[in-house]
């Protein structure tokens, strides 16, 4: 780790205060990705902004009867809190299908968004990454490339985001709240994460020291809200393919797709097609899709996965 | 058996390794001391270590350091604390040798840094109990054989505390069935629960037995 000065924000107004006039400023909440990143020099902040005590930790029924999530409501008590196992239960299947229990633990709503790609060469600092190092190649598109995007990636970075959360957040039609130095405003999810195009190291719709105060759902959809993460093992990895679905008794729903684009994959269009079934709504889910030889599965896979999910959904 | 395998001859690999860190750092301390009060103040250089003073509680004792803001929670135990149960595996959270109890918590301890909990409580496998009191599931690891080599050990026994924890405090896992019901133990919720710390030695038929039993499951 690259050394690096340390403060405890006591307000927002204070966190964004400081990291506008202090070049090379991170923020730093659960810490679980940044600090990984931080050891093996991906990250090399030279100060270090704690936002644990900014009081960013509750979870509020709005006035239109949605839930305001603080920035800093820990994965576990996200996914246990009644409210949203009752109304959100995908958010609950989501968060529990990712990391561990430790992790969970630690890590907040806020930093679950902004985690950075598990891509190995994005991890490998040997290895060209236009994402880690802009303008240096991609060594993944001609590597391997089995866990990597299908659909929605550039010549430039083939990257997946690698949250369980954030797919259920984008079937759910969250929005993220934020506060900068210019003020407050709020972002919907379909436009927090950026597509990689030629400048991948832009992930976010985040301005620089831009800071999440929190992320709001709109009130309970109903319908039945399933999750299901494929992986290569039975827990504690990432997916290769995940579905996110709401499925109303008439057969209409939602569904996002994690694990094959560098963010969660909804296209609302391909949602008409649900009555259908599942190789229709992959058609148009996937149109453009841009896979590799070593992940084209992920295809047949997405396909396979939601006909499981809509068959549970209908039984 | 009546021997403590410990200290077999009153001097143990342990505490004279502990010896030798607490001399080897007295005189780098001395050193320094004139050096640092004859100079001004300066404006510190931009790739220098940043000290910072940190004050915690471990094992119902309260600790103040002086740490480099770099340094985790786990070195900080192990390293300066000289609390060596809490063990390094990967350092990247993957592994959960590092599993400690903050505040009433499990997590990975090497993915969290000192100076970031002032004022908090910290429980390692020392302080869960002693060869001569043992907790619960370190007696129920030692009676079902609940490892090999040991590395992983403390951290699957803090972690196991965590985790029966959070299934009492009604916490659901990804194999939980229904959602709205509290989860019920079970060696399919322990399992999964138990996924964030690696075994190599492939003991985890043995842990399960050990937790289920302190779980007072009947298997």
């Amino acid at each position: 780790m690259k050394p690096f000065t340390y403060e405890r924000a006591g307000s927002a107004q204070q966190a964004v205060a400081a990291a506008a006039r202090t070049p090379g400023a991170k923020f730093i909440a659960g810490g679980t990705n940044l600090l990984d990143l931080m050891k093996l020099q991906i990250e090399s902040p030279s100060h270090l902004i704690d936002v644990n005590g900014l009081g960013f930790d509750r979870i509020e029924a709005t006035p239109d009867g949605g839930l305001r999530i603080g920035a800093l409501v820990r994965n576990t008590d996200l996914a246990a809190d009644a409210r949203v196992r009752r109304d959100y239960a995908l958010l609950s299947r989501a968060l529990l299908a990712g990391a561990s229990g430790q992790l969970r633990n630690k890590a907040t709503t806020a930093g679950n968004l902004l985690q950075r790609t598990r891509c190995a060469y994005f991890y490998d600092t040997n290895q060209p990454c236009n994402k880690r190092q802009s303008g240096s190649g991609c060594a993944a598109i001609e590597g391997v490339s089995r866990q990597l995007g299908v659909v929605g990636t550039s010549d430039a970075c083939i990257a997946t985001h690698p949250s369980d959360m954030a797919v259920a957040l984008r079937a759910l039609d969250a929005s993220v709240e934020t506060i900068g130095t210019g003020g407050r405003r709020s972002i919907p999810i379909a436009d927090f994460h950026k597509l990689p195009g030629s400048t991948p190291q832009v992930e976010t719709a985040l301005a620089p020291g831009e800071l999440i105060a929190s992320v709001t759902l709109p009130p309970p959809v109903g319908g039945r809200q399933i999750y299901r993460k494929v992986r290569d093992r039975a827990s504690y990895a990432f997916a290769l393919v995940s579905v996110a679905a709401i499925v109303q008794e008439d057969g209409s729903g939602r569904v996002a797709v994690g694990g094959v684009a560098p963010r969660p994959w909804r296209v609302e269009a391909a949602e008409a097609e649900l009555r259908r079934g599942a190789a229709p709504v992959t058609e148009a889910l996937l149109a453009g899709a841009r896979p590799t030889a070593q992940n084209e599965f992920k295809l047949l896979l997405v396909e396979r996965t939601l006909d499981a999910v809509l068959s549970e959904a209908r039984s | 058996m009546t021997t403590n395998h410990d200290e077999p001859h009153g001097l143990s690999r342990r505490s004279l390794l502990k010896a030798g860190a607490a001399t080897a750092s007295i005189p780098a301390l001395a050193a320094a001391a004139p050096a640092t009060s004859r100079l001004p103040a300066l404006p510190r250089a931009p790739d220098a270590p940043a000290l910072m003073q940190v004050g915690f509680t471990v094992n119902g004792q309260k600790h103040q350091l002086m740490l480099d803001t770099r340094t985790t929670l786990l070195d900080a135990l192990r390293e300066h604390l000289l609390l060596t149960g809490t063990k390094k595996g990967c350092d990247h959270g993957q592994c959960g040798a590092c599993t400690v109890i903050l505040d009433g918590r499990r997590i990975n301890s090497c993915l969290t840094l000192a100076v970031m909990h002032e004022g908090a409580e910290v429980t390692t496998i020392e302080g869960l109990g002693s060869p001569a009191k043992m907790h619960p599931l370190q007696a129920a690891f030692v009676k079902h054989d609940g490892y090999q080599c040991g590395y992983c050990t403390p951290g699957q026994i803090c972690s196991a505390v965590g985790m029966l924890g959070e299934l009492a405090a009604g916490i659901p896992s990804h194999v939980s069935d229904d959602l709205a019901a509290r989860p019920e133990a079970s060696t399919v919720e322990f399992r999964e629960r138990m996924s964030g710390n690696i075994c190599r030695c492939g003991a985890y038929s043995n842990i399960v037995e050990a937790i289920s039993e302190v779980a007072g499951l009947k298997t």
